[in-house]
């Protein structure tokens, strides 16, 4: 019963620090507390929340994976390559690009489903090969000629504030939101949601209740390649250009956002609006300081150290919890 | 936590524990053999494939130059890894030493300083360099084991936090030029064997001996192996890890001081690469990914190993990124058969080779 205390903790504990910096900010700058502020802030950190929700899946069902980012990469480029030397059209080339994520991902499962590694280890030699592969095989170079149906932006809604600014809200923003709703859905709603929960809680008890873990692992790190596709095509949108290394070094921070968000390490334990919490913190953190003039190599250092914070929290009353519900009480 | 709470049972069960890791840490060779083997398979493919340029002093002098600091750096992830953790922050931290250090031997330092002088002012900047290694180590361990947070989750946020601040203090620069003696580390040789990998040799021994032989390495195992059960056997755990932290980081400092002679400079962007390249070398060197067992021996040989699949590349003109990717694939492999082999052992009970069939050796074979 312990998910009854940690589950909305995490969450409650996020929501009062990020409520709590939003009044600061807001105080602080006038812009901060803007609709534009807003949307830009959800746009700019949309390639993020769309990792992350892959990242949190695979959290939940017990592994770990490194190799997301290599795989967002070798997706998009050969994506990008197969629009602009074949000509292939959006449904095609997005529908690569997933296919391909999903393969990727599969080869990290049924790694870590036979040869029975951990999957931190498993999806470091994964990346690495990815990774490797991609810019042997491209020698770094970018892809800048994108066909157009890539690159427009496309907006879905806009409006003019009575303040006179203009809110759009472009394909980023949908595709943040899908993702995100279908995770949680996922997650909450089907069968195969509570099935991951289940392998990430206990692997032995799941599979003598019967669910097939190699399918569960291959599903769930198929569902992170399959973003990490839709990731490299909103990563590719935005900047314009498919850039083999654009991506890499993200995988840590991804991983770090996940688990501020209340996403165990150990698995069978998170939820997506914790983790969507998790990124809004860092973002909230990184847009206010930047409106503030704060420097932007003093990022680090507060983002080190909320993760420092946050998590030392959630450490010590979870220990505390459980204290209190163990009969034998240890010794201080 | 006190020796007079412990219950009969948990004492008799501590020295049998005792028992199985000092066999571990005694037996293991045979774990090593297969390392060894492929790392002579490959000695012979390169030497066939260049019979010119590969079987010579010059190419294995040019191995042990580039060899200490990803041995160091993996030295420094052992440590935690064999604990049942993980140190994320090495690279960060090692960056950060290297760069109070240099920036103590450059900008502080009166120019023109020689002599006694000079060599005082080293002292400085080097016991400066291990005091810093030293917060950061406890610093790291206490968040560990104190306030109970996961070791992947503490030493990210300390990663993330020491380079913000590395990155924040030099605005992302590089300090470069430091005094003669210093370089002399990474140009000098004693009998043909560089300075620096003598250095990691002695390192690597120290730390074979500190983890096998002394009451503290013992220990180090057992938490890894099972946290709770030794806290109940009387062992105060969070000191444990603090020190696991703390001798993690100082190996960083040494690493630093090395990578600072070698790259004669010093920024918080160098070699961030080589992080879970570290994670890599150890579990190819038969570190247990759960934590509780690995070797030193196991380790070296594992960095030989990739040392040398990257000079024979490098003599071959193949690209240094198939380098990275046939890593991964190595790692792959060896873990496929190590899997194959435990299998093979299950299945077939004539192949025990005469051990004796408890159940712990059993265990043993399989896990």
């Amino acid at each position: 019963m312990p998910r009854r205390f940690a589950f909305p903790g995490t969450e409650v504990v996020l929501t009062i620090i990020v409520v709590a910096f939003a009044v600061v900010f807001a105080v602080a700058t006038p812009q901060f507390l803007t609709l534009s502020n807003a949307v830009d802030l959800v746009e700019g950190y949309s390639v993020t929340t769309i990792l992350a929700a892959g990242v949190f899946v695979v959290l939940v069902s017990g592994g770990i994976d490194i190799s997301f980012a290599a795989t967002a990469s070798v997706t998009q480029y050969v994506a990008a390559f197969a629009a602009t030397r074949y000509g292939c059209g959006p449904v095609t080339a997005i529908g690569l690009g997933c296919l391909l994520g999903f393969v990727l991902g599969s080869i990290n499962a049924l790694l870590t489903y036979y040869l029975r590694i951990v999957s931190i280890i498993v999806t470091i030699a994964t990346g690495s090969i990815y990774y490797a592969l991609l810019i042997y095989l491209t020698d770094g170079t970018e892809i800048y000629n994108l066909p157009a149906w890539w690159t427009d932006r496309v907006v879905f809604v806009q409006a003019r504030m009575v303040s006179g600014e203009l809110i759009r809200i472009t394909l980023p923003i949908v595709i943040v939101m899908v993702v995100v709703i279908a995770t949680h859905l996922l997650m909450t709603q089907t069968k195969l949601g509570r099935q991951i929960y289940a392998v990430g809680g206990n692997l032995d008890a799941a599979g003598r209740v019967g669910i097939d873990i190699r399918n569960i692992l291959v599903l769930v790190y198929g569902y992170l390649g399959v973003l990490a596709g839709v990731a490299g095509f909103v990563q590719a949108h935005r900047v314009h250009q498919a850039v083999p290394t654009a991506m890499f070094g993200t995988e840590l921070s991804v991983l770090a956002v996940a688990v501020l968000g209340g996403a165990s390490l150990i698995g069978g334990v998170g939820s997506m609006p914790g983790v969507v919490l998790g990124v809004l913190l860092l973002a909230i953190l990184q847009n206010g300081l930047n409106l503030l003039g704060v420097s932007s190599y003093f990022f680090g250092v507060v983002i080190g150290l909320t993760i420092l914070v946050s998590t030392s929290i959630n450490g010590y009353s979870e220990k505390h919890l459980r204290r209190r519900g163990t009969i034998d009480v240890s010794p201080s | 936590m006190t020796d007079a709470r412990m219950t009969n049972n948990q004492a008799t069960r501590l020295p049998m524990q005792l028992d199985r890791l000092v066999a571990a840490l005694k037996d293991g060779g045979s774990n090593i053999s297969g390392l060894v083997l492929l790392l002579l398979a490959l000695f012979a493919l390169f030497g066939v494939l260049l019979p010119e340029s590969f079987l010579r002093l010059t190419t294995l002098q040019a191995m042990m130059y580039q060899l200490p600091e990803l041995g160091l750096l993996s030295l420094a992830m052992v440590i935690p890894l064999i604990s049942g953790g993980l140190n994320l922050a090495i690279i960060a931290t090692a960056n950060q030493a290297a760069l109070l250090m240099a920036w103590i031997l450059t900008l502080c330092m009166p120019a023109g300083t020689e002599g006694l002088g000079l060599g005082l002012w080293i002292a400085g900047a080097l016991a400066a360099g291990f005091l810093l290694c030293l917060i950061i180590g406890a610093t790291t361990g206490f968040i560990v084991s104190v306030m109970n947070v996961h070791p992947i989750l503490v030493t990210l946020g300390v990663q993330t936090l020491v380079g913000g601040v590395s990155v924040w203090l030099t605005r992302g620069k590089t300090i470069s030029g430091f005094p003669e003696p210093l370089l002399w580390i990474s140009n000098e040789t004693v009998m043909g064997i560089p300075i620096s990998f003598l250095a990691f040799a002695i390192m690597a021994f120290v730390v074979h001996v500190v983890l096998t032989r002394t009451p503290l390495g013992i220990r180090i195992h057992m938490v890894g192996s099972n946290s709770e059960a030794t806290r109940y056997s009387g062992v105060d755990t969070r000191r444990v890890i603090i020190w696991v932290y703390v001798l993690s980081s100082l190996l960083c400092w040494f690493a630093a001081i090395i990578m600072m002679a070698r790259f004669n400079s010093a920024g918080a962007d160098i070699a961030q690469s080589y992080l879970l390249i570290t994670v890599l070398a150890a579990m190819l060197g038969g570190v247990d990914p759960y934590g509780g067992f690995g070797r030193i021996v196991g380790l070296v040989v594992s960095l030989v190993i990739l040392q040398t699949i990257s000079s024979g590349f490098n003599l071959l003109g193949i690209s240094a990124h198939l380098t990275l990717a046939l890593w991964g694939v190595t790692l792959l492999l060896v873990m496929a058969v190590k899997r194959i082999a435990a299998y093979w052992r299950v299945l077939v009970p004539a192949r025990k080779r005469g051990l004796t069939d408890s159940p712990n050796s059993r265990m043993d074979q399989t896990t």
